[in-house]
Formats: C-alpha cells, sequence, structure tokens
C-alpha cells in the first residue's frame, strides 16, 4: 500500500522508467475504482462521440479553416467560451460527486475510495480556475474588447491563437489525467510538503503541474494582449476615461494576468524541479522550506481572484446600464474603485496563511490590506444600484444575474471581512465556512458575470438572441441552487467540519450535507437549462434574428457592428468623443449611415501554427509527466521549430473586399427602418 | 482611392510598433519571473543543510571572465544593431558572429562552472540553496542560450531576406533582449556572487 | 409543464428550508458558537461584534436593490425615469465613506484583537502554564509532556484550572492542530515549532483534529482533548505511567508508521528531548532521530 522510496536515495527521478515509454505502463488505467474507471470510459466515449459527430456532419475541413486555425478575436472568443462550457460540465460533475460522497459518508466509507475523493477535490478546483473560470472570462474580453474600442483586431492576433491552444492544451492534460494515471490529491492549491515527491510518487501532481505551467504561458500571453490592445489600438478619440467600463476591468484583468502569472509559472516550475530532479524548494529536509511555497502561489493566487472577478463586474457595469435604460453611475468612481481593487489585490496574499504563525504585527497589516479592498467593492455595488435607479429597469436574464450578484456577493463580501479578521481566521480557515466563502465569492461574483455576458452578447457573436425564458431558468436554478448548496457549509463551518472530508462520524452533520447535495442537484438543473438554452435559441433562431445589430439599444461600440460581427468589426474605425460612444450616435442619427464606398480591408490570415504549438505544448507536459524523455525533447524542438518557422514566414493577408465590405453595411443598415418603429419607445429622446 | 500594397504596409507598420511595445511588456513579465527566482534565492541563502556554503563554491576570476563575456557580446550586438540601422549588411551579420561567440562563451563557462560543482558534490540536490542557486543561475543561461538560437536565426534572416523593415524590428527586439539579460546577469553578479567576495 | 415543475421544486424547497431552520436548532453543538474557554470565547465574541458591524452594509444594500427593482422596473414602476442622471456628489461621498468608515472601525479591531489574541502569547492566570508537546505523524496526534515524562497518542489531557502551551510540528506534511471548541489553530510545520496557549473554563471532552488535508487517513486525525480537574489530572497522569510502555527511537519509528487511524495509547519513560530530536530530522542541527523513508501518503 505504501511504496517506500529513500529521500535522495536515487540518483533523481527523472531515471525512473523505461527508455520507450518513461513510467508510462498498463498500471495507469484506473483499475482501481470502478467510479474512476467509469471516468475514463465515458471521458474516452465522449471524445470519440464528438470525432464521429464532427465526420458524420463532414465538418472539418470547415471546422479546421474556420474555426480551430482562425486568428479572429471573435472566434477565438467563442472557443474559448466552447472551452470554458466543457470544463465546467467536468468541473461540476466532480462538485456533486463530492456532494453526493458526503451525503452519504457518515460513519461509513461512501461510495468513493479516498484516493479517488481526493483527486475529485483537487480537480474540481483546478478545473474550475484554471479551464472553467479563465477560458471564460479570456472568450468574453476577447468577444467584446476589440468591438468596444472600435478596433477591428487585437494587437497580436497570432499570439492570441496560441493562447487559446496553450489553455486547450492544459486542459487537455487535466482530462487525459483521467484516463492514464491519476490526477493530484494535493487540492488545487498543491501545498508541499504533500505534493513533493517524497509523500507524492505518482504522476497527479505533475499533471497538475504542467497543466497550469502550459496554460500559465498562455494566460500571460493573454494579458499581454491586451494590454497592448487597449493601449495601442483604440478608437481615434477615445482617451482612457471614455472606455466603457468592460474595457477598463479587461484592462485591470490583463494587467493582472501579466504580472501575477510569472509568480504561477515560477512556483510551479519549482515544485515541478523538486519533484522531477530532487531538488529541495519545498521538502522537508535538506534546507526546503514549504513557507516559500505558499507566499509565492498566493502572491498569484490573490490577485487571481481578481482576475476572476474584474471582468464580471464590467459585465455587470454595462448590463446594468443597457437594461436600467440609463447612463451608467458612477463612472469616474468605477473606474477608480477598479484601479484599486487591482492594484491592492498583490498586497494582501499573507491572509491565505494567516494560521502559519506569523507576528501579529504582519498579520495585523495584513487583515487591514485586505479589508480596505472591500471600501471599492463596496462602492461599485452601490453604483450600480444607483444606476437602477431613477432608470426603467428590464428584467432581462443578464439583468437578473446582476441582481441575483448583488444580493448574493454581498454576504460573500461580509463573511470575506470576517475572515480577514485573523483571531477569526483563527477559527474558521481550513473549515466549510472558508469554502462557502470563496464560492460566495465565485460563483456570483464571476460565473454569474460570465452568464449575464453570455447572455448580453450572445447576438453579437452569433445573430440571434437566446430565449429568454430558459435564461430565466439558468438563473432561477443556480441561484436557489447556490443558496442550499453553500448556505449549509457556513453553518457546517461553525459546526466545526473541516474541508476535503472523505468521511465523517458526526451525525449532526450529515442533514446540512444532505441539503448542500440537494443544491448541487438544483444547480446541476441550471447547468441542463444552459444547454437547452442553447439548443432551443438556436433551433428557432430565425425568429430572434438580430437584423441591425443593436437588439439591446446599447450605448456601447461593440452594438455599432453588424450581427453576427463581420471579419473586420468596424468598415470605417469610428471617431469617439464620448462615453457612451454608440449612444451618441443614435442621438446625432450617425449610427446607421452607409456610405456608397469603402475601402478593401486587411485582416491577417489563419495559420495552423497556433494549433500546431498547442499540439506540441500538449505533448511536452504529458512527455514530462511520465519521463517520456525523447518525446519531451521532440515536442521542445517542434514548438522552437514552429515559432522560427512562423517567424521567417511572410506575413500572409486576407483581403476583404471593398464590394464585399459594402453588402454587409448595407444589410446591417437596410433592416433599421424595420426595427426602428419598435425601438423608438426606448429611443433617447 | 488607397490601393491594397499600401493598406498593407500600413498595417504591417503598425503591427510592427505593436509588437516593439508587446515585446517590453514581455519582458517586464520576465522581470518579474527572475525577480521572484531572486528573491527565493534570498530566503533559501543561509539553507545550506550543512553542505556546501556559498563562499566555498566560487571561483572570482571564472565569475569575472564570464560577465566580461557577455558584457562584450552587448555591447557587440549594440555594434551589429547600428550597422543594420545603416543598412550595412555584412557588417551587421559580422557583429551579430562575434555577438554569438562571446555568448557562447559565456555559456560554456557557466555550465563548466555547474560540471565541476556538482562533480564536487555541490549539485542542485544537495540542499534548498544550491536548488536556488542553480535554478536562478540556470535560467538566465537557458536565456541566454535561447538568445543566441535568436541571434543564429537573425544573422539567416539578415542574410537571405536582407535588412528588411520586417527583419530590423526583430532584430532590435532581440537586441532588447539581449541587454535585459545583462542586466539580470548584474543582478546575478551583485546578489549571488558579490557578496561572497566581499 | 414549467408551472407544475415549479409548484413541486417550491414545494420540496420548503421542505428543505424546514430541515435547515431545525437544523439551526442543532447549533448547540457548535463548538464555536458555544465555546468552552476564554481564547475561543473572545474569538467567538470578535467574529459576533464584527459580523453585527457587516449587517450595516447588508442592510443598505438589500433595502435599496429591492426598491429600485420594484420603483424602477419598466412598465409599472412609479419611479422618475431620468435617463441622463449620472453623478451626484452627494451620492458619491456617501457610498465612499461609508464603506470606509465600517473598515476604519473593523480595522481597530483587527489591530487590538490580533494583538490580544496573538496565539504564541500565554495566557494570564495564576497557575503556571502546563507544557505540552505535539507531534502530528501520519495519521494521528502524539502528545509529549516533557515536564512528566509521559507521552499519549490521541489522547491530550490537562488540567482545567491551568492554561495549556503547546509545542506544535509535524513529522510529515503540513497539517493544522485545531481544538474548536477551545480556541483557533496553527500549522504543524516538520523542522519548525509553532506554538498555541489555550485554556478551558470547567472540566469536559472536546475533540480536536488536523484540519488541513494530509493525506487518506485525513479524516481520522481526530484526538481527544480532557480538560480534567487537577485531582483527576494526577490520576490521569499516574494511570499514564502504570501503562509502562517506554517510548524509545526504535519505538517511536514505528510509531510514525502511516495508519488509517490510530487507537488512544500511553507511554511512560519519553525519550529524553524527543521533540528536539524529531525537528532535528529536518533541521539537521543537534542530535536528531536517525532517517527514515517518506511514505507515499496519496
Amino acid at each position: 500500500m505504501y511504496a517506500e522510496a529513500m529521500p535522495g536515495e536515487s540518483a533523481v527521478a527523472a531515471m525512473q522508467g523505461s527508455l520507450l515509454f518513461g513510467r508510462l505502463t498498463l498500471d495507469a488505467i484506473p483499475f482501481y475504482s470502478w467510479v474512476a474507471m467509469g471516468g475514463a470510459v465515458v471521458t474516452v466515449f465522449t471524445v470519440l462521440l464528438a470525432v464521429l459527430w464532427v465526420s458524420w456532419l463532414g465538418k472539418w475541413r470547415y471546422l479546421w479553416s474556420e474555426w480551430l486555425t482562425s486568428v479572429d478575436h471573435k472566434r477565438i472568443g467563442v472557443m474559448y467560451i466552447v472551452l470554458a462550457l466543457v470544463m465546467l460540465v467536468r468541473g461540476f460533475i466532480d462538485a456533486i460527486m463530492m456532494r453526493a460522497q458526503q451525503a452519504i459518508a457518515l460513519n461509513n466509507e461512501g461510495y468513493l475510495p479516498p484516493e479517488h475523493f481526493e483527486q475529485i477535490f483537487t480537480s474540481h478546483g483546478t478545473i474550475m480556475i484554471f479551464f472553467m473560470a479563465m477560458p471564460f472570462l479570456t472568450g468574453l474580453i476577447n468577444v467584446v474588447v476589440p468591438q468596444q474600442i472600435g478596433a477591428r483586431d487585437v494587437a497580436f492576433p497570432f499570439m492570441n491563437s496560441i493562447s487559446l491552444w496553450l489553455t486547450a492544451a492544459g486542459a487537455g492534460l487535466v482530462g487525459v489525467s483521467l484516463v492514464l494515471g491519476r490526477f493530484s490529491t494535493a487540492g488545487w492549491t498543491g501545498y508541499p510538503p504533500y505534493s513533493g515527491s517524497d509523500f507524492s510518487p505518482g504522476v497527479g501532481v505533475d499533471y497538475w503541474i504542467w497543466a497550469l505551467l502550459i496554460s500559465g504561458v498562455g494566460s500571460t500571453m493573454t494579458g499581454i494582449n491586451f494590454i497592448a490592445t487597449i493601449l495601442r489600438c483604440r478608437a481615434p478619440g477615445m482617451g482612457l476615461m471614455k472606455m466603457p467600463l468592460f474595457v477598463w476591468t479587461a484592462f485591470c484583468t490583463s494587467i493582472l494576468m501579466a504580472f501575477a502569472f510569472p509568480a504561477l509559472t515560477v512556483v510551479a516550475a519549482l515544485l515541478g524541479l523538486d519533484r522531477t530532479l530532487d531538488m529541495h524548494f519545498f521538502t522537508n529536509d535538506l534546507g526546503g522550506n514549504m513557507m516559500n511555497f505558499a507566499n509565492l502561489i498566493w502572491i498569484w493566487g490573490h490577485p487571481e481572484v481578481y482576475i476572476l472577478i474584474l471582468p464580471a463586474f464590467g459585465v455587470f457595469s454595462e448590463v446594468t446600464a443597457v437594461f436600467s435604460q440609463k447612463r451608467l453611475f458612477g463612472y469616474p468612481s468605477l473606474v477608480y474603485a477598479t484601479a484599486a481593487i487591482a492594484l491592492l489585490s498583490f498586497t494582501v496574499w499573507l491572509h491565505h496563511f494567516f494560521t502559519m504563525g506569523s507576528s501579529p504585527n504582519v498579520n495585523a497589516i495584513f487583515g487591514i490590506a485586505t479589508m480596505i479592498i472591500a471600501v471599492p467593492t463596496g462602492v461599485k455595488i452601490f453604483d450600480w444600484i444607483f444606476t437602477m435607479i431613477r432608470g426603467r429597469i428590464i428584467f432581462h436574464p443578464a439583468m437578473l444575474f446582476t441582481i441575483g450578484f448583488i444580493i448574493t456577493f454581498v454576504i460573500g463580501g461580509i463573511t470575506g471581512v470576517l475572515l480577514a479578521i485573523p483571531p477569526v481566521d483563527y477559527l474558521m480557515h481550513n473549515t466549510t465556512f472558508l469554502v462557502a466563502h470563496f464560492h460566495n465569492m465565485l460563483i456570483p461574483g464571476a460565473l454569474f458575470g460570465y452568464f449575464a455576458g453570455t447572455q448580453y452578447w450572445f447576438p453579437k457573436a452569433f445573430g440571434f438572441k437566446l430565449n429568454e425564458f430558459w435564461g430565466k431558468m439558468v438563473f432561477a436554478c443556480w441561484f436557489v441552487g447556490f443558496y442550499l448548496a453553500f448556505m449549509p457549509l457556513y453553518v457546517l463551518g461553525f459546526l466545526g467540519m473541516p474541508r476535503r472530508l472523505e468521511h465523517y462520524h458526526n451525525p449532526d452533520w450529515q442533514p446540512l450535507l444532505l441539503v448542500a447535495f440537494v443544491g448541487a442537484c438544483v444547480v446541476l438543473v441550471g447547468i441542463f437549462s444552459v444547454f437547452m438554452q442553447f439548443y432551443v435559441s438556436i433551433r428557432d433562431r430565425e425568429q430572434n434574428r438580430d437584423m441591425t445589430g443593436d437588439p439591446w439599444n446599447g450605448r456601447t461600440l461593440e452594438w455599432a457592428t453588424s450581427s453576427p460581427a463581420a471579419p473586420y468589426n468596424f468598415a470605417v474605425i469610428p471617431q469617439v468623443d464620448s462615453l457612451d460612444a454608440f449612444w451618441a450616435m443614435k442621438e446625432k442619427a450617425e449610427a446607421y449611415s452607409c456610405k456608397d464606398h469603402y475601402d478593401p480591408i486587411v485582416m491577417p490570415k489563419n495559420t495552423g501554427v497556433g494549433v500546431f504549438i498547442g499540439g506540441a505544448g500538449f505533448l511536452l507536459g504529458f512527455a514530462i509527466v511520465w519521463y517520456i524523455w525523447w518525446l519531451a525533447a521532440l515536442s521542445l524542438l517542434a514548438v522552437i521549430g514552429l515559432l522560427m518557422f512562423r517567424s521567417s514566414q511572410k506575413e500572409a493577408y486576407e483581403i476583404i473586399s471593398a464590394e464585399t465590405v459594402l453588402s454587409i453595411e448595407q444589410a446591417r443598415v437596410r433592416h433599421y427602418p424595420e426595427v426602428q418603429s419598435a425601438m423608438s419607445e426606448r429611443s433617447p429622446s | 482611392m488607397i490601393t491594397v500594397a499600401e493598406l498593407i504596409r500600413e498595417h504591417e507598420e503598425e503591427s510592427l510598433e505593436n509588437r516593439a511595445y508587446g515585446f517590453w511588456l514581455y519582458l517586464m513579465t520576465d522581470a518579474i519571473i527572475f525577480a521572484l527566482l531572486f528573491a527565493t534565492y534570498v530566503t533559501m541563502f543561509s539553507n545550506t543543510a550543512q553542505g556546501p556554503k556559498p563562499v566555498d563554491l566560487f571561483d572570482l576570476q571564472h565569475v569575472f571572465i564570464e560577465t566580461l563575456c557577455l558584457l562584450i557580446s552587448s555591447v557587440t550586438f549594440g555594434f551589429a544593431f547600428l550597422a543594420s540601422v545603416q543598412k550595412k549588411l555584412a557588417s551587421s551579420v559580422g557583429w551579430l558572429l562575434i555577438t554569438l561567440v562571446f555568448g557562447l562563451s559565456f555559456v560554456v563557462l557557466e555550465v563548466s562552472e555547474f560540471l565541476e560543482m556538482i562533480n564536487e558534490g555541490a549539485g542542485p540536490q544537495k540542499s534548498g540553496y544550491l536548488s536556488a542557486f542553480f535554478t536562478l543561475v540556470a535560467t538566465h543561461g537557458l536565456h541566454v542560450s535561447v538568445g543566441m538560437v535568436g541571434i543564429m536565426m537573425m544573422t539567416c534572416q539578415i542574410l537571405f531576406k536582407g535588412l528588411t523593415k520586417p527583419v530590423c524590428s526583430r532584430l532590435f527586439r532581440l537586441g532588447l533582449f539581449w541587454h535585459f539579460l545583462d542586466i539580470v546577469w548584474i543582478g546575478i553578479f551583485s546578489v549571488v556572487y558579490l557578496p561572497v567576495f566581499i | 409543464m414549467p408551472s407544475s415543475l415549479a409548484v413541486k421544486l417550491s414545494k420540496w424547497l420548503t421542505i428543505l428550508l424546514a430541515v435547515f431552520l431545525l437544523e439551526g436548532c442543532n447549533l448547540q453543538s457548535s463548538p464555536i458558537l458555544y465555546p468552552k474557554g476564554p481564547v475561543a470565547e473572545t474569538e467567538r465574541d470578535l467574529l459576533y461584534l464584527a459580523s453585527v458591524i457587516m449587517l450595516f452594509t447588508l442592510l443598505p444594500v438589500y433595502l435599496l436593490t429591492f426598491w429600485s427593482c420594484w420603483r424602477y422596473r419598466a412598465g409599472k414602476g412609479k419611479g422618475a425615469y431620468r435617463p441622463d442622471w449620472h453623478k451626484s456628489i452627494f451620492v458619491e461621498l456617501f457610498i465612499w465613506t461609508g464603506p470606509l468608515v465600517i473598515i476604519v472601525i473593523i480595522g481597530v479591531l483587527v489591530v487590538v484583537y490580533t494583538y490580544r489574541l496573538d496565539p504564541y502569547k500565554s495566557l494570564s492566570s495564576e497557575q503556571q502554564p502546563l507544557k505540552v508537546q505535539a507531534v502530528a505523524q501520519n495519521w494521528k496526534w502524539l502528545f509529549i509532556y516533557p515536564e512528566q515524562g509521559v507521552a499519549t497518542v490521541n489522547e491530550l489531557a490537562f488540567p482545567s484550572d491551568r492554561p495549556l502551551s503547546l509545542d506544535i510540528t509535524s513529522d510529515t506534511v503540513m497539517t493544522s492542530f485545531m481544538i474548536p471548541a477551545l480556541g483557533g489553530q496553527i500549522y504543524a510545520m516538520a523542522g519548525m515549532t509553532t506554538h498555541l496557549n489555550l485554556m478551558a473554563y470547567e472540566p469536559g471532552r472536546y475533540q480536536g483534529r488536523n484540519t488541513q488535508f494530509s493525506g487518506r487517513g485525513f479524516p481520522n486525525m481526530v484526538f481527544d482533548a480532557l480538560s480534567l480537574s487537577s485531582n483527576d489530572f494526577s490520576g490521569w497522569i499516574n494511570h499514564v505511567r502504570r501503562a509502562g510502555k517506554p517510548l524509545n527511537i526504535p519505538r517511536y519509528q514505528q510509531l510514525i508508521k502511516p495508519e488509517m487511524s490510530h487507537p488512544v495509547e500511553y507511554f511512560s519513560n519519553v525519550e529524553p528531548d524527543l521533540f528536539n530530536k524529531i525537528l532535528a530530522k529536518y533541521t539537521g542541527q543537534g542530535d536528531a532521530l536517525p532517517r527514515q523513508k517518506a511514505n507515499n501518503l496519496e
């Protein structure tokens, strides 16, 4: 049961295994539990089914040339969101399995063996943060930001494609761990020394490390890309204080991505060096110190929370203004609050380990720094409420998510301030109270925002609106499910229940865990509704076409393009002179004018190099996880070779002719009179 | 009416400007990686676990020559870039090759230092301190090696494509990278080696 | 279909809500809300105080949200529509200073209580504190009583009228030591010592545990904390001494083998300076126990 290895006894761990397959053997297939085997079989079959389905439709060529190789920010954004939705399902399966296990496992082992339960809580966290939330927000930013700033594309379209495929490669590694070998059992933060090779010699933690490293590089590049895009590609006249709020939050998130993700790269790489090359950064002995790990990972980890939440704040700002049919209240306040949050997020990381024995000086300083973030966050909440006041609120699903967010997030904010008080944290740390708190921040604070964004911008990406009934179902189930699933966890925290418990002996806990399980089931209906909404909306798409490109009487520039937006977004780059640029255009009746002649437009041509780099990145990670060194060397060479190839290639362009531009623009404007009458009661007076 | 060729030129110029800008951002992210490795090195300075201590490890002369190689290579890269600005193709390639020689000597010296330490039983597996030392210095060394691959590639591009705008812009960015590594090395010299010799 | 579904759903939700509320009565079993010692009680009072203060943010947000949703709803809302109303110095002042004032108040609490409840600070008492050294193992707790020369596994007894002063370390991965009824937790890390000062008001039996996931046996890594009257405590010490098993180095090496759970066990005659020898295994400084093979805990 317990494989034994003397620390530092063998030369280096990396020398294990055979030359050809490293340490990959038939034992890698999960025969240890029928549930794990089931997971492996389902994964393989899902992939096979997807492949067969595309083949049956005969769409491989279309998929490859129009989507996978695309450097169009809108398509890349949509692919990010598809990845996020797939991973949402996977991460949610983990969640409901954990809830089921804990609902059962009073004085018994439940249905999951401990080693499987441990993999599940690790993969749930890892997937939801890195492969659900990150791609979701990156996808929204990709689809929307260039259109909101009046640009035709991002600053680095090709790098954008690489970012996407590196993220997908990381997600792929997590997926493969389900079939070959195991995933980490060390929790999503992978604290050593438990995650070191002495105590976790399997491949699990290596999968975790390489999934993070590879997708982390992608996120860093996304950060760089959008800082450059937002600073350099804005339409003329759009000063910083005229940028829509979503652009501001995307900008702050990009800065955080670019400057926080290197810390993740460092900490994951150092842990990898410990494990693969037997170094001693975080080991118990020979001078290692795990406290350095805790510092490094949270130097990334706390800004990461705001990376996830800020774009959602941006969505809420846009949605509140549009569906209250009113100008955003306190725009400068919102901007300063966003910037303050981004800045402060780098100064609070120590609150994740108040219980490590720091002096009261240190704990008190970090406690206060943490609570200061509550001030700008509170300001934002009030600004949104005051945007609704004196408006005409339409309860579109996106708006419901926003209101649901406000009243739920406040509870999370309160428990957050409680946890920021070090002595209270001594009591509640590592309990389910903490689990309830951060889900209370991230589900309403991030996921509700992404859902709201999806409801709001879907027509811009696809040209038709989403079904509102199912949208309301999505909201209702997630909202109710959230309260049922997590309020009991707050109470369980008071009852002293630690997190990550595979079974327990306290009968007082079970009724609450049953309620939490029911909550998870309600969320399951919510996830079903998400896909039902897509199905129904695609089925009825002809009734819900957005002809003018402006289905909600919007205020910002993305609504000045056709729906779905043409590859070039804007036939003529707009001149901006006020905050709500498109609103101003409508007021001046310039929004739907069409010229009789347009210039041709130059766009970058699609390229498959990004896909290949992602593929090579995946193989590199896989090879290092299993110590297949020849494959690792080969894939590394492939990445370098592909980059060199791309750099020496002559830039290829897609020329969109003046006639094509003209016909697209005429179509957008032609339908305007038809819908104008319907809009007139809502249009600006 | 604007011709397609003009549009492409406009597009290309803008994209090259963006790249220079983006490269600065990339260097900032890389600087953070080094900053954290420096911080790790400093916190692990005394974690020698009864193994060799920094004072027993380094050879001043060796480090001096390494530093010299890298500093000179930075100057020669500067000459290569100036030559490219003046459209002197041969001179630019020549200076690049000289830079490559100095870069290579630096890497060879560093690798030989590492091998010597490992043979003396002071490998990265020995203690937390040595893990931090090897990781910090080797990360810089890896960057230099990547830079050398870049120099080779740029040499080929200059030879085959001439000093076109995109090639010059790439050379400029590679130069930023190369000088950045110099600055990092000065940091390594001051934090890792200098305190030992003083 | 949706309406009948909604009816069914709401029926179930009502039942669940009832279960949830009934569970509220069970809160008496909460070690955190009904603490049994001065440290935990002060921490709990702080929790209550801060929660009440934070309610001052909850209320305006809820009231304003529901009120504005009702009053300004499209169609039937009675509120005046002013689509260009986007700034007001008065409102800005209120929304910046309101949260700020609350945070300043709680900030003062943070400073005062973080020093007052510093786990390293010894508790004021007329009695000398009892020193106990706790060692986290897979997956059990070893308690060494250096003054009495005895040790126990998974049972921590102490007199109820004296403070308890714990030195904590780990002989495995990082864990977290906590007796919820008596006070907050602190991490246990190999090669390092952390401290915790606790006290119980009265004799009783409380549960202590590791709260930091540490592998397969983590759910069972619990121990009994027995607060005894001083007479009972001397009786208990004699009882442990009579167990007669010495805890020497070979037996210690046996003890640290991973076990999914371990019964309460008593040792008399503990190897002198055992705690420091365990620390020295990792720091390499001083007289160390022999290093043994690490265990796969996955």
